[in-house]
């Protein structure tokens, strides 16, 4: 009678431990809710990823010396059509390998008396057998003809297709370095005081208010600086045109401080307030803490706030367009007109021909837009890491 | 390389004292508290405080948490001023100065009144430039000054030996004792006459502790320390004198020897000897 009270083998207490083996109860919807969301994260990387491939794919030609922009070509009479292979009939006519497939003889044989047309009333200039879409005419300057001295010109749809794209990066650089100058000592200055120096009640505000411009569409920005800055801006500095790489990288500061606000404002809030205190005890004043100490200390993710700025302005489209004048100038002169690379990209693709030389030649801008980015990126993350790595004292 | 003691370079008598006071007299105690009471917001953080100390000595703050030592140790070099909603009544006097006098200047008051805090703190900087940095806020443009006593500061936080060969690399790469003794270096490297720790030695193990009391112990000769601490044994091996708080009030200030031993009041006997807090 006393042994049945007692544990034994047949029944042993560690049976309901089972339930901690796994698999005999995982939640389905648990399961299926947590592949979707990684299915959804997954698809948008791969949708990056295919945009830039695609952004590649049509400026690829270009970076292989494939287009052909020469407006005098060796003209191939109509009835000699017969003594080209379809390969070179193809080339000729610029056609790809199923856009040819699909013709009848008499498109193509009408395709090449209109090519043929159109090539004798082609102007006979020395410049006409030139290749413009070739790297030796995209980056280095050229004497056209009635130029007095080699230059770098952007002009695509004047009848020799200028395509130097030099001038367009001095644009979207000098728009740039404006926007930076402008924006960087205006965001850092009020990232500095909302976390260390404002009192409790005005930082409630103020934060919230700087973080709201953000708000603002770009395309008002522009607009704003179109009307109201560009006009203001000339009577102070009297520039001889009123849209000018001033005006439009004054604009576009005003876009990317709230980035670099609240990126700068983040990295310096969350330096520990320890070091104010250490600062303070040893008779710093709250500006020498926050300049001296909590400055250093939120370096990595200052220059990360920076990094972003650069790349917002450099990628701002609508800002440029409206307020930067859009003349292709080479010039270092801030108060010259201005033409970027994203301006140019917007004004001119919907009126590029489909798969044309210049089609091509705007895809390829955007490829280098992006490098630029990219690269400016990966540099800033390796300084980064090395500013983290002095800070945290392993370097 | 010189290792003659730390002396304060400016005087806090009441005669050569930029700081203003209401006598013309040396006061006969260092630091006089008198019916000091502290508000934060609406609750109220020390009550009636009355305490003074001397030069030279070690005096404790023992009490359970929140029992206000470490509020009453941070209103010794008005930290608290930081804290939004803090009212302060009484007077504090530190060499006869009320030092919450209206045309006190408190950048002074703290290079007077140095200051060590529970986690060590040392700047994401070097070594050198922890040390550094406080006397570039008061004025040593000498490089060999800084130099000199930037040596003698590491040397009387015995940390100079461990450190030397490496002044210029960054401080986060110490251990946690050896931060700790980095941030007194620090304190004490602007000469102040009064410096102030705030359970220093709570986030160590124990040779890391037992070092910083050892250095305590030595510093005392040249400043006079006030230390917050939750352990008992410290507050008897290194303290002259001990105040027990209880609640935001002062229950008992005597020395050392006699509160561990014959305390005269009930509270601080039950604390002392573990049976709350």
């Amino acid at each position: 009678m006393d042994m049945v009270d007692l544990p034994n083998a047949s029944s042993p207490s560690h049976l309901s431990w089972n339930g901690v083996r796994r698999g005999s109860r995982k939640a389905p919807l648990e399961w299926v809710l947590e592949r979707c969301i990684f299915l959804v994260s997954l698809s948008a990387i791969v949708l990056v990823f295919l945009i830039f491939a695609f952004v590649l794919r049509e400026s690829l030609p270009v970076f292989l010396g494939r287009v052909d922009s020469t407006v005098a070509q060796r003209v191939i009479p109509a009835d000699q059509m017969d003594t080209l292979s379809s390969a070179d009939l193809a080339k000729y006519l610029d056609l790809s390998e199923r856009e040819f497939s699909e013709m009848d003889r008499d498109t193509l044989r009408l395709m090449m008396e209109v090519k043929g047309e159109s090539a004798a009333e082609a102007p006979l200039d020395k410049d006409a057998g030139v290749n413009t879409a070739s790297w030796r005419y995209l980056l280095l300057p050229h004497q056209w003809t009635g130029y007095e001295k080699p230059s770098y010109i952007w002009q695509p749809v004047s009848e020799i297709h200028k395509y130097n794209v030099v001038p367009l990066f001095i644009g979207s650089l000098k728009t740039t370095l404006v926007a930076l100058l402008f924006s960087i000592p205006l965001a850092l200055g009020a990232a500095l005081y909302v976390s260390q120096l404002a009192p409790p009640r005005v930082r409630e505000w103020l934060k919230p208010a700087i973080e709201m411009l953000a708000g603002i569409p770009s395309v008002v920005l522009g607009f704003f600086a179109l009307i109201v800055m560009a006009s203001v801006l000339q009577n102070l500095v009297g520039a001889e045109s009123r849209l000018n790489a001033f005006v439009a990288g004054i604009a576009l500061g005003l876009a990317i401080i709230p980035v670099l606000f609240s990126i700068a404002e983040d990295a310096l809030t969350s330096v520990p307030r320890s070091y104010t205190q250490a600062a303070l005890a040893l008779g710093a004043s709250q500006w020498q803490a926050a300049w001296q100490v909590v400055l250093p200390a939120a370096l990595p993710g200052v220059f990360a706030a920076v990094l972003l700025g650069f790349g917002r302005a450099i990628g701002e489209t609508m800002i440029v367009l409206m307020a930067s004048g859009n003349a292709s100038i080479l010039s270092w002169n801030l108060l010259d007109s201005t033409r970027t690379i994203t301006a140019t990209i917007a004004a001119e693709l919907a009126e590029a021909v489909f798969g044309g030389h210049h089609y091509r030649i705007l895809f390829m801008l955007g490829t280098l837009l992006f490098a630029v980015t990219f690269f400016t990126n990966l540099l800033g993350e390796l300084i980064i890491h090395r500013l983290n790595r002095r800070l945290e004292g392993k370097a | 390389m010189t290792t003659e003691p730390l002396k304060p370079r400016v005087s806090f008598s009441a005669e050569t004292s930029e700081l203003p006071g209401p006598t013309g007299t040396k006061p006969d105690r260092l630091i006089q508290i008198n019916s000091l009471n502290l508000h934060y917001g609406t609750a109220h953080a020390l009550r009636n405080i009355t305490l003074s100390m001397d030069e030279q000595v070690v005096t404790a703050f023992i009490g359970p948490s929140g029992c206000g030592k470490s509020t009453l140790l941070r209103c010794l070099n008005r930290m608290n001023d930081l804290i939004d909603g803090v009212r302060i009544g009484g007077s504090l006097e530190i060499a006869g100065h009320d030092i919450y006098g209206k045309d006190v200047d408190v950048i002074e008051l703290r290079k007077r009144v140095g200051m060590v805090f529970q986690k060590s703190n040392p700047f994401p900087k070097s070594i050198y430039e922890n040390i550094s940095y406080g006397l570039r806020l008061h004025g040593i443009s000498d490089k060999s000054e800084r130099d000199a006593i930037v040596e003698q500061s590491l040397q009387s936080a015995a940390l100079w030996d461990e450190v030397k060969d490496r002044l210029h690399r960054s401080a986060m790469g110490l251990s946690g004792g050896q931060q700790q003794r980095l941030c007194i270096a620090r304190a004490i490297a602007i000469k102040p006459e009064i410096l102030l720790m705030d359970e220093p030695a709570s986030a160590l193990d124990p040779i890391a502790t037992a070092r910083i009391e050892e250095l305590i112990l030595n510093l005392k000769k040249q400043f006079t320390i006030v230390i917050v601490t939750h352990n008992m044994q410290q507050a008897a091996r290194i303290s002259d004198f001990t105040a027990f708080f209880y609640l935001g009030e002062l229950i008992e200030y005597n020395t050392t020897r006699r509160i561990f031993t014959n305390p005269s009041e009930k509270q601080t006997e039950d604390y002392v000897t573990g049976r709350f807090g």
